[in-house]
């Protein structure tokens, strides 16, 4: 019997737990093309860092469906527009401007940092829920509906509603998924979804139209910049991207955290001594176990080249962002979590015009979480070692995550 | 033995460091981080630690930073000896000393020139001398000029488009002060990216408000009885009052206290190898005089080798950390310093950022964006190969078009890009001018090969 191609072994669930040893197998074929009409995979960090630099790289749904492997991506099919993520310039750029002119500068530039202290109230408030409990889930009782709650008051969207768009969440996520053997099915379900969820939006937007209140859903609907105003389509389909990207990948930034903190005690312990080792730390946790694998949504419109390989144009292209972070042509000493390496960088946010817009955000809801876990939290140690996984390759976390301890200690 | 040198230097030598701004502090740094032991002297002629310039022409302008608070952050602790204040007055190369403005001398047994640039003052001295009358390089100019602007004057008129110049007109529209700009050359930044997105630097500024003259030079400056300038007289014969003037007029290489001490030092710098070390005035490498920073000019293998000095943030920082480095180790370890010359502005809300060389080019595609909309990338090219890139509001493509730089890519560039519209998929001239006609100067300088050439020689236009 032969084995399966790696890049099918990418989305393999069997290797969800521990990936790294797959990345370092493709790394020694970083321009990995196995199969005619397959995706190219490139997994060493300084291609991945120089093709998301590419302007002969495209993110655009409709060269995506043309690469074949994306037919429901366009318009027609879920009547929402695609998001800017999934488009080029020059309307990535604009779509982007737009809803950035709500959330950083240079029109914004402290509304992320003015929310430190409701962050903290809220973390605050999750681990006091533990109450006498000396066993958790994290993943269910913090590192959700932390993220979750925080991206309802920047959006505008009411928490208790949460059930109702979760509902609609997973499969979207799921959706993301390239697992070539699921993947018209569930991007048909994910299309759905998505549609479901802009509807509930529309609600919330119409409302925000007549009473503005101070939340992003009311600035995307009523701003006037320079380029103009965004509209309803691309209002919804902003805010769909905004909650989803929002919380789904911080869930798992705060968990695989908590999970590496944990198998790294002596990190945990410093930690509680010293809150400001939080940056170092989610810095190298984005480098050591970054929430998103793989950005697998793009293709060439030239032919390029890559270390002697001509890509040819209307290729799909799979970026290992993971595997690129662990490569040892960029790094010293990769495969360790080393929070005191002098050079912290990662493909972890991407990079380029897409890198993470919500990346300011997701460092200071982690660097938070985490501290205050490390903090409070009396002798923690994890109840199962791996955990178990979620199915997703793209947005890899686990399930769940249970944590033991001796007692909770109190809140300063 | 020379091995037995570098390890005796290492441990117990004398570095003097000349120009304490960022090049020099980096230098310093990079000294102690690499081992080196000895005795470090940091001489300036300011009487500040180095500081960062960026944003004297930005934010400061604009009161949203002290000119005072831009303290350059230090990298590690480089325990030197400060001599600050005092100017370094002369260069004594075999006995190995430099003469200080206060008489003092100091020893070394290797040294590294960062002395930088200065502000080209306006060519009449005494009108220069009138009282509104501003430069501005250092933090004490940019103090000075803020106190002006927060005073509320009626007119500013700024001598000069290049960035420095622009940046100033764009802090003053900013601010509500009616300005205006006159340059030589037919655009604003003309000289440093050409007449083709100079065109659209002009429409930032007209659209912005600022009453821009072209095409023009300043006659003379004008006092009124107390010796305060009241107005400027223009080459078309036009008076424009106004009662606080920039003269933004590019730079002067500070070598003036090295006449006479036969290093190849002259108006555009010092000649020095691509490993930072100092030419002398026959052409022949020096061994214990190094070179970092604006002063410095260094051959570079991408650009033909031409001698390129370079007034670039960047390239301050980076030169120094391979001319430290080479200054303490031995022959075989030495590197080149090969950076990819790169530049950035802000002006009426737009950012402006360059990689390579653009005054190299002579043709220019506009390859992602369009240049009506003011953000674009346009390439530009020499010789049938990409040479330099420039982007308004696109910076994060830029890194993509350094490596085509690097690699010596084809131009006309061929290959379809996102966003590419019609009117870049044929070059056009870059419009640069004619260089005999110099403006106020660009921000990078190519100079030929001779390493010695003491004067100025304009190269004829290009072919």
């Amino acid at each position: 019997m032969t084995q399966a191609p790696l890049f099918q072994q990418i989305t393999d669930f069997a290797n969800r737990a521990n990936p790294y040893p797959l990345y370092e197998e493709l790394r020694k074929n970083p321009v990995l093309h196995e199969e005619e009409g397959g995706p190219y995979v490139l997994s060493s960090y300084w291609d991945i860092e120089a093709l998301l630099h590419d302007p002969r790289i495209s993110s655009d749904a409709a060269n995506l469906a043309a690469a074949g492997d994306d037919e429901l991506s366009g318009p027609e099919a879920t009547g929402l527009p695609p998001s800017f993520i999934r488009l080029d310039p020059p309307e990535h750029d604009r779509l982007r401007r737009i809803a950035n002119s709500s959330f950083g500068p240079p029109h914004r530039p402290r509304r992320i940092e003015n929310m430190r202290g409701e962050l903290g109230e809220i973390v605050t408030g999750l681990i006091d829920g533990f109450g006498d409990a000396r066993q958790i889930d994290l993943v269910d009782q913090f590192a959700y509906p932390f993220p979750v709650t925080v991206i309802c008051r920047l959006l505008g969207v009411p928490r208790e509603d949460e059930p109702r768009f979760r509902a609609w969440v997973d499969p979207i996520v799921a959706g993301l998924d390239p697992d070539a053997r699921t993947s018209a099915e569930s991007q048909r379900t994910a299309q759905e979804a998505r549609l479901q969820l802009g509807m509930y939006l529309n609600g919330l937007v119409d409302q925000r139209a007549r009473e503005p209140r101070d939340d992003m859903l009311s600035d995307l609907v009523n701003s006037h910049g320079p380029d103009g105003a965004m509209t309803t389509m691309e209002v919804l389909s902003t805010a769909v991207l905004l909650l989803i990207a929002g919380h789904e990948t911080t869930v798992n930034l705060i968990t695989n955290g908590m999970l590496t903190l944990l198998r790294h005690p002596e990190f945990l312990e410093r930690l509680r001594n010293d809150p400001g080792l939080s940056v170092k730390i989610v810095e190298e946790l984005l480098r050591y176990e970054p929430p998103v694998q793989i950005v697998p949504q793009r293709t060439c419109i030239a032919d390029i080249e890559v270390r002697g390989v001509t890509i040819p144009k209307g290729s799909r292209i799979w970026l290992m962002l993971a595997a690129g972070n662990r490569d040892p042509e960029r790094f010293q000493d990769p495969e360790r979590f080393d929070p005191d390496r002098e050079d912290i960088q990662h493909l972890g946010f991407g990079s380029g015009i897409h890198s993470c817009f919500g990346a300011p955000l997701a460092r200071l809801e982690t660097q938070i979480a985490l501290s205050e876990l490390a903090r409070r939290l009396e002798n923690p140690r994890l109840v199962a070692d791996p955990p178990p996984y979620r199915q997703n390759a793209v947005l890899r976390g686990p399930r769940h995550l249970e944590i033991a301890f001796d007692g909770v200690r109190q809140a300063v | 033995m020379p091995a037995d040198y570098v390890d005796w230097l290492r441990r117990e030598g004398r570095i003097v460091i000349v120009g304490a701004s960022l090049a020099g502090l980096r230098a310093a740094e990079t000294l102690r981080a690499e081992g080196f032991a000895g005795e470090l002297t940091l001489i300036g002629d300011e009487p500040y630690e180095p500081y960062d310039r960026p944003p004297l022409s930005k934010s400061v302008l604009l009161g949203k930073a002290s000119p005072h608070r831009t303290e350059l952050p230090h990298r590690r602790e480089i325990d030197a000896k400060w001599r600050l204040g005092v100017a370094a007055t002369g260069l004594d190369l075999s006995a190995k000393r430099v003469k200080l403005a206060d008489g003092d001398e100091v020893e070394y047994d290797r040294l590294l020139i960062a002395t930088g640039v200065r502000a080209r003052p306006w060519l009449k001295a005494d009108e220069g001398r009138l009282d509104g009358v501003c430069l501005l390089r250092t933090r004490d100019d940019a103090a000075d000029l803020y106190q002006r602007l927060k005073a509320g004057p009626r007119r500013v008129f700024v001598i000069g488009a290049g960035f420095a110049g622009s940046e100033v007109a764009s802090a003053c529209r900013e601010t509500g002060i009616p300005v205006t700009v006159a340059e030589r050359a037919g655009a604003p930044l003309v000289g440093a990216l050409g007449g083709v997105i100079g065109a659209v630097a002009a429409d930032l500024q007209t659209e912005n408000g600022v009453d821009l003259r072209t095409h023009v030079t300043v006659t003379s400056l004008e006092g009124d009885s107390v010796g305060r300038v009241r107005a400027v007289h223009l080459s078309d014969e036009s008076v424009v009052e106004a009662d606080v003037v920039v003269v933004s007029l590019g730079s002067v290489r500070n070598t003036d206290w090295l006449t006479g001490s036969g290093l190849g030092a002259g108006p555009r710098g010092i000649a020095c190898d691509a490993g930072c070390r100092a030419f002398d005035f026959r052409g022949i490498v020096t061994d214990d005089v190094f070179v970092a920073g604006d002063v410095a000019r260094s051959p570079h293998a991408l650009f033909g080798y031409q001698f390129l000095s370079l007034e670039h943030w960047g390239n301050a920082v980076a030169q120094a950390e391979t001319a430290a480095h080479n200054m303490i180790c031995h022959g075989a370890d030495r590197r080149p310093h090969l950076w990819m010359p790169a530049f950035w502005s802000s002006m009426f809300g737009v950012n402006i950022k360059s990689v390579g060389v653009p005054p190299m080019g002579d043709q220019l595609m506009i390859t992602q964006g369009a240049l009506a909309e003011r953000r674009f990338v346009g390439v530009y090219g020499y010789q049938g190969r990409v040479i330099a890139a420039v982007s308004f509001d696109n910076a994060r493509w830029l890194e993509f078009y350094a490596r085509q730089i690097e690699r010596g890519a084809p131009f006309p560039v061929e290959f379809p890009t996102m966003d590419r519209r019609p009117e870049g998929r044929q070059p056009v001239a870059a419009d640069f001018p004619d260089p005999s006609l110099p403006t106020h100067g660009p921000t990078v300088t190519l100079t030929g090969y001779s390493p010695a050439d003491q004067q100025l020689v304009f190269h004829p236009a290009r072919h």
